[in-house]
């Protein structure tokens, strides 16, 4: 049985905004349940605004105002047991980031210092996370670090403006690995990077989950990058989960429309046949349609569909999905 | 044929540093093609190869150092530039930095529409408008009187496009029109392209570090690295049996969509970006697998080999 490391269930974080007297609530991350397992790679995939990154900053408890969590809880679970990390104060959070969970943020090329040298930053960041280590020491432990992952030594005596994007991006990441979490939770680390680039960053990622044996949480709207990362899948369409598989059943046979569409879309070598796109545009997370968030673009949409969400159907040990094309009359059990 | 755009040697040098300690970088380094009439033409390559610079430069933006464009077998002088608008209108990267946030984006259509004279009243400018928006999937009525924060990426960019149909343009500029668009949309712009290409008989250069989508789109495609065109030619040839070291890096190096077949080899990455600029033989020996001591040295000549133009050593008959 393959232990969870991250549960949550389900979690409702929205945005709250106060606009001239009115409310408006953008529904970010809808009834979310999910169970991430220890030593896997989980991927986190949908279009951009249908609340991946909020979904993130719920499961690394980075919630500020204007984002609420609304309802449900996240567990951590390190060695087996179950902590619930929504009622926790502050303190006891910040002693749990990067020891036990840690995060490289979208755009993480722009976070590093720019007027210190990269062994200042290594030393910032390790005085303020592990206690007693004199300047010596915390400069050989990111010796020590950027050895085993095979990055360029003379980086430490550089200042980030003089490296390329891949390879600041490559640093943060190093950074986030530093204090062996258990959880690394990556925002698109490869977008925005050239191809050879994003490979190489995607080798540092896995070459980390190899030596550490943790769990990394990566969202990407790269289709192929998660198919050369991942182990399980998720698709994410307007704050809800909409179909969750392991990486060969994603690809091999996606169930949802929204899946389809997505897999079908994408161009592969040596195939010129017209590939359709997704119609319509996605919808507003402040203004969501009833029933299903996917039937106005869905090309086999039911009376039902409009009225009321699908509940998840298991038509797999490892392979659930959210459409009431499929599991007609299960959805009452599974629920 | 009539070549509709014929580039040739076309060299750009910027000059970086002080006058102590001056760097020049060649961004474009002797770059020659062409693009046939109802052609989708792909510039392929890794950020800071060239590709933005020549299309730059083919918009008249930028000042090459040398070499000649020549539009329907005219030559484009520097001045004459302004008027090659008619014919060629550019496409660009970011969807939401094209249109003042501010202002309501039907107005830039007005605008061109009278600029170009392409009407005499409101009415006909309707209609013409309504016509072009039709072409990419939209419709007047949808899109009059709204904010460009009222629409999607996508439908942002295909609003950007239809402007730039707007003057029945033979070649369209299309700068990285996909890399801010979202994975599902992505498909309907290149589709878009390919409808004009079949149904209107446009153009397109189309600019890109997506190899996937330049084989889905593309008749001919150039891979640049560095400055330099090192392999072009039909999109089938190039992509499918690479002949030069960085093309066949760079095919490898596509994620594919399919979990059966993940990267098994490592690769080596570039540290520093202007030592590669700065070298004197072909700019990709440094991380070459195949480099041989000649590729330090001399820069190689083109080849044609079944219809591939390639710049390698390795297919260079051994000097005697």
């Amino acid at each position: 049985m393959t232990q969870n490391i991250l549960r949550t269930e389900n979690l409702k974080a929205y945005y709250v905004l106060d606009m001239q007297g009115t409310q408006k609530v953008v529904k970010a991350v809808n009834e979310v349940n999910l169970d991430i397992h220890e030593n896997e790679v989980y991927g986190i995939a949908g279009e951009s605004g249908c609340g991946k990154t909020t979904l993130l900053k719920a499961l690394y408890m980075a919630i500020d105002p204007p984002l609420r969590l609304i309802s449900g809880k996240i567990f951590y679970c390190p060695s087996g047991v179950e902590i619930d990390v929504t009622s926790m104060s502050d303190e006891e959070k910040r002693k749990l980031r990067w020891d036990m969970i840690s995060y490289v943020p979208q755009g993480s090329m722009s976070v590093l210092n720019p007027i210190q040298k990269l062994k200042d930053t290594y030393q910032d960041f390790i005085s303020s996370h592990v206690s007693g280590k004199t300047k010596d020491e915390a400069f050989e432990i990111a010796i020590n670090q950027i050895n085993e992952l095979g990055l360029p030594r003379n980086i430490l005596d550089a200042y980030p403006h003089q490296l390329s994007g891949g390879m600041r991006q490559r640093v943060t990441i190093a950074l986030a690995a530093l204090l062996k979490p258990k959880i690394i939770i990556g925002d698109e680390p490869t977008t925005a990077l050239d191809v050879v680039v994003q490979r190489g960053v995607v080798q540092l990622l896995m070459d980390i989950q190899k030596k550490l044996n943790n769990t990394i949480i990566l969202v990407t709207h790269d289709m192929g990058v998660h198919a050369n990362i991942a182990d399980r899948i998720c698709i994410m369409y307007a704050g809800k989960i909409v179909e969750e598989a392991s990486v060969e059943n994603i690809f091999g046979r996606p169930t949802h429309p929204y899946t389809r569409f997505l897999i079908n879309s994408l161009p592969k070598f040596g195939d010129k046949t017209t590939k359709a796109s997704v119609p319509g545009s996605p919808p507003s997370l402040s203004d969501l349609p009833d029933g299903c968030p996917f039937h106005p673009r869905c090309p086999q949409v039911m009376s039902v569909c409009r009225e009321k969400m699908p509940e998840f159907t298991k038509i797999e040990a490892n392979h659930r999905v959210a459409c009431w094309l499929v599991g007609e009359g299960d959805h009452a059990k599974v629920a | 044929m009539q070549k509709l755009l014929e580039i040739d040697n076309l060299t750009k040098v910027y000059s970086m540093g002080s006058v102590i300690s001056r760097i020049r970088i060649t961004a474009t380094d002797n770059v020659s093609f062409y693009i046939n009439p109802a052609e989708i033409f792909t510039l392929a390559g890794e950020s800071g190869c060239g590709k933005t610079t020549s299309a730059r430069m083919i918009l008249g933006f930028e000042e090459p150092t040398s070499g000649t464009i020549k539009h329907n077998g005219n030559l484009v002088q520097k001045k004459a530039r302004v008027w090659i608008t008619n014919g060629v209108q550019a496409i660009f990267q970011d969807p939401f930095g094209t249109f003042n946030p501010l202002r309501m984006v039907d107005r830039y259509f007005f605008e061109t529409v009278y600029n170009y004279k392409l009407a005499r009243n409101k009415q006909e400018a309707i209609m013409i408008i309504d016509q072009k928006l039709r072409s990419v999937g939209l419709s007047y009525e949808e899109f009059a009187g709204k904010y460009p924060s009222e629409f999607s990426g996508g439908q942002l960019q295909r609003i950007s496009i239809a402007r730039a149909l707007l003057t029945d343009p033979s070649l369209l500029i299309a700068d990285e029109p996909v890399s801010m668009v979202d994975a599902s949309l992505r498909m309907s712009i290149v589709n878009l392209f390919k409808k004009l290409r079949d149904e209107l008989g446009v153009s397109v250069l189309y600019i890109t570090h997506d190899l996937a989508t330049a084989y889905y789109v593309s008749d001919r495609i150039a891979v640049m690295f560095r400055g330099n065109i090192v392999e072009m030619g039909p999109v089938e040839q190039v992509l499918m049996n690479p002949k030069h070291p960085y093309t066949q890096l760079l095919r490898d190096s596509i994620p594919e969509a399919d979990p059966h077949r993940r990267w098994k080899d490592t690769v080596n990455l570039s540290e520093l970006e202007h030592e590669e600029y700065l070298r004197i033989g072909c700019k990709f020996a440094g991380r070459c697998p195949q480099a041989m001591e000649i590729c330090k040295g001399t820069i190689p000549q083109d080849l044609t080999i079944d219809q591939v133009v390639v710049r390698c050593h390795l297919y260079n008959k051994p000097a005697e």
